[in-house]
């Protein structure tokens, strides 16, 4: 769809039908997709605004750096795992041997609760090393933006429940496809976010 | 996974099928039943709003006579009465109520596109009304803070409800963005991907387009009230400080530190500005229509509305500072956003200018929406004059906290799209309940109404330049303020009073014509646009029947020349429609034979 074509047509001179025989989208994709997209541009807003007032906060003189934990290295590296897993899913989705796409699937699911439990472990970690979210709001922001981060890769476990639950009970794997694919790009946006969140809090 | 189009899933929207009562009306997943419930739920509480103002301007009007209007209750009167109004209300019905209802019909479509989400929605959109209710009846009662909800106030103990009022506040304003994500991603996928055959972007009628922007607007801008609302129920229960600064309370030092409570006026208003056109951009879609179709008249400069709309939207994300001027700022930045608000009326006087062509010359029927609809013109181009004024730093400085603010919005976001709400309502009453409403009724609660509003707002304007400063319980005695400014409160309470109690007017016409009302026509107006064309009256589930409807032309071909009745629906093949000819009418002919 031409933004401008379409914006700059006018409706009162052409009459009869524009288009084929079928009823036709804007865009050629599945409804569910368009609807992610719009979601996860929501999600860009939320992890944006998030952003700027860490930074307009990190400006006032109480502020205090924290020195980001170093196992969120080890944790990184368990969401980039389940990000390539996801990728793996859906390129061989559409094969036909079963075998392969649930122990990818699967596996990519799995990465995600370890990437989740490592988060945990890191706020306990901070937790008894006295490093408290009242105490600076540098601490507060951490907790906060990385707690916003794993809620989002909750939501998006509950959906791959749901399609692991569906690969399990013998479905085809072409039926579960759009949401194989649906969950990678949700997961790489939600990988790109963690990066950029890391690169922040680590640098500042 | 390979696009299917919706005429081969056409199949599945059978799934849906009602199987009880329950299902039917309860867990309904039919965006019409969604669309009531919606919208019962925001009027609903826009009641609770209305006699909460009406209870607040009782100690306005008449100082120290209403008892049980104490400051603190004073306070959480006018907080609630702007949140409830301005989100859970407008919002709520403009997009949950008349998007519902119309995005599918209008677009040919059989529902929307997920409609277990969109049921969800309204589910947990009760759920944020519930929670936002509980707050009257919990310790300390409702958030006083002022709609705006400005830290640190909000959470100190001089601020009736600052501990569980301002929870449940924030959190009721939480649940809600989820509800309205949920039901925004429905709307602007409907209307992206499921528009019937020949139903272009540019074939859709303004409602639809209004629509749309509106809920794009807030899928964008409810995350800045979402991360502020988080952060600072963090400062409330957690104790951080992320808006909170230094401060002394009742002379104990708090052990915040440091926050920046200007942080959150800024999160607040990059939301609070878009929210303005979030309620006003559905308004101008259904207008327009109403409009064009009781003028006989197509919308004046189609396109033109489309980009205006556009452009409107755009340009709201870029003015949100002009609430913020008292607040302290750069020169240039507040040169800025006032450059930005001024330019954001060229699309909008473009649209009054449209409305106003699109009567010229019409062949006008004063049906009671028309009456909403014109008097919806007046009001909102004088709430828009003097938002110029506002516009600028050096008028909103003196002005801002004075009752001339107070009247602007009111005009412009208040009694505006109210009016359009009503003007919607009984425009599409026949065919969402298949009878007439009560004319004279309708006509008498206009007049009522529009007559009411000004006789409220129009001498607030005069408070204002008097200097009168708004958000005080008492006045006291003031020198600068003579008596007849209490005169003129107490005028005004009794106008609201009585434009209050009129709109009892409205649900006795709405509840009595659903039984007693004159049976419908399934196109009573004559109207071109999709929704009128279904084949039952009100729409079955699925609208459409066995088939969806293809479309041939836009949504305005009102009085064709040489078409046989005055409108052309959107529906009618080029080869079908009817003309004078076939009649065997010759206007000519009859003319020449009159002469002789």
């Amino acid at each position: 769809m031409s933004f401008f074509k379409t914006i700059t047509s006018k409706p009162w001179e052409r009459k009869g039908v524009i288009g084929g025989l079928r009823p036709e989208g804007a865009f050629n994709v599945p409804a569910e997709k368009v609807a992610l997209v719009f979601f996860l541009v929501v999600a860009t807003v939320v992890f944006s605004l998030f952003t700027i007032s860490y930074f307009i906060r990190m400006e006032l003189p109480d502020w205090q750096p924290l020195t980001e934990p170093s196992q969120l290295w080890l944790n990184t590296g368990l969401l980039v795992i389940s990000s390539v897993l996801f990728q793996w899913a859906r390129n061989i989705s559409g094969d036909d041997s079963q075998r392969n796409l649930l122990s990818a699937f699967f596996g990519a699911g799995v990465f995600a609760i370890l990437f989740i439990v490592g988060q945990w472990l890191t706020w306990q970690n901070l937790q008894s090393g006295g490093y408290y979210m009242s105490s600076n709001p540098a601490n507060a922001f951490y907790y906060l933006m990385t707690g916003v981060h794993a809620l989002h890769l909750l939501g998006g476990l509950w959906v791959w429940s749901k399609s692991a639950i569906r690969l399990i009970s013998g479905a085809d794997a072409k039926d579960v496809r759009l949401s194989i694919e649906l969950c990678t790009l949700y997961w790489h946006f939600l990988l790109i976010v963690w990066l950029v969140l890391f690169a922040i809090l680590s640098n500042t | 996974m390979a696009y299917v189009p919706l005429a081969d899933r056409d199949h599945e929207m059978e799934m849906h099928h009602p199987h009880s009562w329950v299902t039917k009306y309860v867990w309904s997943q039919d965006h019409k039943v969604i669309a009531v419930q919606y919208g019962s739920i925001a009027v609903f509480t826009g009641v609770v709003g209305l006699v909460l103002s009406l209870l607040f301007r009782m100690q306005l009007g008449f100082p120290d006579t209403a008892n049980f209007v104490d400051p603190n209750f004073y306070y959480q009167a006018v907080t609630m009465h702007g949140m409830i109004m301005v989100i859970y209300l407008l919002t709520a019905l403009f997009l949950g109520g008349f998007g519902n209802y119309l995005v599918p019909l209008m677009c040919g479509a059989r529902d929307m596109v997920f409609p277990f989400m969109n049921m969800l929605s309204v589910w947990v959109f009760l759920l944020s009304v519930i929670i936002l209710m509980a707050s009257f009846f919990v310790g300390g009662g409702p958030t006083g803070a002022g709609w705006t909800l400005y830290p640190p106030q909000t959470t100190l103990a001089g601020t009736p409800g600052h501990d569980l009022g301002i929870i449940l506040m924030l959190a009721s304003l939480a649940v809600f963005i989820v509800a309205f994500t949920m039901g925004g991603l429905n709307y602007v996928v409907t209307v992206l991907q499921y528009r019937c055959r020949g139903m272009t972007m540019m074939r859709l009628p303004l409602s639809i387009w209004g629509i749309f922007v509106a809920t794009v607007l807030g899928l964008f801008a409810f995350p800045a009230l979402l991360v502020a609302a988080v952060m600072m129920l963090f400062d409330t229960i957690l104790g951080t400080s992320f808006f909170m600064p230094a401060i002394i309370e009742a002379g104990t030092p708090l052990d915040y530190d440091g926050g920046s409570p200007i942080l959150f006026q800024h999160l607040f208003w990059f939301f609070g500005h878009p929210e303005v056109y979030i309620v006003a951009l559905p308004a101008f879609g259904l207008v327009s229509d109403v409009l064009s179709c009781h003028a006989r008249k197509n919308i004046f400069g189609y396109r033109m509305m489309v980009w205006a709309i556009i452009a409107i939207g755009g340009l709201s994300f870029i003015v949100w500072a002009h609430h913020m001027y008292v607040s302290g700022m750069n020169p240039y930045f507040g040169f800025f956003f006032a450059t930005t608000t001024l330019i954001i009326a060229v699309p909008t006087a473009l649209k009054v200018y449209n409305w106003v062509l699109t009567l010229w010359e019409g062949d006008i029927r004063l049906n009671a929406p028309m009456y909403f609809a014109i008097g919806f013109i007046f009001t909102f181009i004088h709430g828009g004059l003097t938002g110029l004024f506002l516009g600028n730093v050096v008028i909103d400085l003196p002005l801002s906290d004075t009752y001339f603010v107070v009247a602007h919005f009111h005009m412009v976001m208040g009694v505006s799209p109210i009016l359009v709400v009503f003007a919607a309502i009984y425009h599409w009453y026949p065919k969402m309940s298949g009878r007439m409403y009560h004319e004279g009724m309708a006509k008498l609660h206009f007049w009522l109404t529009f007559l009411g509003a000004y006789a409220i707002y129009l001498p607030m304007h005069y408070l204002g330049f008097l200097g009168v400063p708004r958000r005080y319980y008492a006045l006291g005695t003031t020198d600068f303020i003579p008596q007849s400014a209490q005169d003129l409160n107490a005028t005004i309470t009794v106008a609201a009073l009585i434009v209050g109690i009129s709109q009892i007017l409205f649900f006795i016409n709405i509840i009595w014509s659903l039984r007693n009302g004159e049976k419908a026509d399934p196109n009573p107006w004559g109207a071109a646009s999709l929704e009128w064309q279904t084949p039952d009256t009100p729409p079955a589930h699925g609208n459409w029947g066995d088939k969806l409807p293809t479309v041939y032309r836009w949504a305005y071909d009102y009085s064709v020349p040489g078409a046989h009745e005055d409108f052309i629906p959107q529906n009618t093949p080029e080869s079908e429609e009817p003309t004078v000819q076939e009649e065997h009418f010759d206007p000519d002919q009859d003319k020449s034979l009159a002469d002789i």
